[in-house]
């Protein structure tokens, strides 16, 4: 249907000469099946078969892990067990070869925000064994204190709803919150107290300092029908505009998908839970019922790789099955 | 039980359930309407009624939603399959509300006198 479909083969998806097209980039999510490493240099993205990948591993690489989505508690037809499909993405990360400096997930770690759901998470994510960095979902606000039961678990050190930053082997790391006080027909939204945090926060950084950010709603719109993006996330990023080197990481949406503008990369993860439909391709967003054998091709984790002194940054997208 | 299945359009599902309701509303004051959850859509997502009226959100989403006034005169839970929220409208006047974690699905209760 699309000419960046790969079903099954590990040919190199290619992108038009000047990166990935707007008119493409809705298509590339489609890719379901082996994990494909993106590298980008100089703006342009090209990708490899994870095979190939695995063959040409650097040596001295930062590498880190996204997981996203979880849904512990959710328990329908889409998924009947969310915590099972987490486990068995836990036990995939612990069967990496080289171990990850550490976890990011960005987002909806429970269902509806209840502590045996964030319990039991917890409970299973720590078996990886590796530190975890987190951001909330939506779904992770839903108590009675709108939020106060995610910040009292996972928010020490964090600034208002949750947001910070830390630095790992030479990269800036960011952390930000666009799911509080949405406002009626809108998007994500990050709000002017967390805009100024961010200013400040890479102020002091020379633009050749990597940088991931990360947050659970796309910074970019994906799909705003659907709600799929962040009201002022060009705002956020005209921040970073003079950095070399920016990675986006999002959730949210369940499924791959990538864009490349200037210098910096978008990036969105599948979910441990269920899938979501393409945008557009279903009445709604909702968790999509895949014939039998087919939901753990849809879910999955990715692997981050940056290679000091060098430009390339990889993303291995890993399904759980498949 | 899906009802998001039911061959009926919508709003004729929907139309169907204040019937239902309103078969089983005391004959005098209190008026109840329905507005039912399907497909992150609030359906119908217009409705005006009488003061009085206690209006009953119904997700039959397999995600949770809540429903929520711009103006904070009402915030439900997150409502998960099946669950309701109902609000009693006294005053008169607009109500434009949202769904705090979909906040592209919008709604309004327009609550006159008479009619
Ligand atoms: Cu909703």
């Amino acid at each position: 249907m699309s000419r960046h479909e790969r079903p099954s083969s590990e040919t190199a998806p290619r992108p038009d000469a000047d990166g990935i097209d707007r008119r493409g980039f809705l298509e590339c999510m489609t890719w379901a099946g082996t994990g494909i490493l993106w590298s980008m240099s100089g703006g342009v993205a090209s990708g490899v078969g994870l095979g190939r990948a695995l063959a040409a591993e650097p040596v001295k690489a930062l590498t880190f892990l996204q997981i996203s989505d979880s849904h512990v508690g959710f328990d329908k037809a889409a998924n009947p067990d969310a915590l099972g499909t987490l486990r068995e993405a836990v036990a995939r990360i612990r069967t990496l070869k080289e171990k990850p400096a550490f976890m990011i997930h960005t987002g909806d770690i429970s269902h509806l925000s209840k502590d045996k759901e964030f319990d039991d998470a917890d409970q299973i994510i720590k078996e990886a064994g590796i530190p975890v960095f987190y951001v909330p979902g939506e779904h992770d606000l839903l108590d009675d204190g709108q939020g106060k039961a995610y910040l009292d678990r996972y928010g020490k050190g964090a600034k208002g709803a949750g947001w910070y930053s830390y630095d790992h082997g030479g990269v800036h790391f960011i952390a930000l919150v666009n799911v509080v006080n949405l406002k009626a027909g809108g998007l994500g939204n990050l709000g002017v107290e967390q805009l100024e945090w961010l200013e400040n926060d890479v102020a002091g950084l020379p633009s050749s300092t990597p940088l991931v950010v990360f947050a659970h709603i796309p910074l970019w719109t994906v799909y705003p029908e659907w709600g799929w993006g962040t009201a002022d996330g060009l705002e956020a990023l005209s921040y970073l505009k003079r950095f070399g080197s920016v990675t986006v990481l999002n959730g949210h949406i369940h499924q791959v998908m990538q864009k490349v503008e200037g210098n910096v990369s978008f990036h969105t993860a599948r979910s441990t839970a269920f899938p979501q439909p393409a945008p557009g391709t279903a009445p709604s967003p909702g968790p999509l019922k895949l014939p039998a054998g087919e939901l753990k091709k849809n879910l999955g984790i990715a692997t981050v790789n940056f290679v000091r002194g060098s430009e390339p940054l990889a993303i291995i997208d890993t399904p759980l099955e498949g | 039980m899906k009802r998001s299945r039911l061959p009926l359009p919508p709003q004729v599902a929907a139309l169907a359930i204040c019937l239902a309701l309103g078969a089983l509303a005391t004959p005098a004051a209190a008026e109840e309407v329905a507005v039912s959850i399907d497909n992150f859509t609030f359906t119908p997502a217009e409705v005006t009624v009488t003061p009085g009226t206690t209006v009953t959100w119904i997700n039959n989403d397999d995600i949770p939603h809540t429903v929520v006034d711009k103006k904070q005169a009402f915030r439900s839970k997150a409502l998960d399959t099946e669950g309701k929220f109902s609000f009693t409208f006294t005053n008169a006047g607009d109500y434009s509300y949202f769904c705090s974690l979909h906040p592209h699905m919008v709604g309004k209760v327009i609550v006159k006198a008479g009619g």
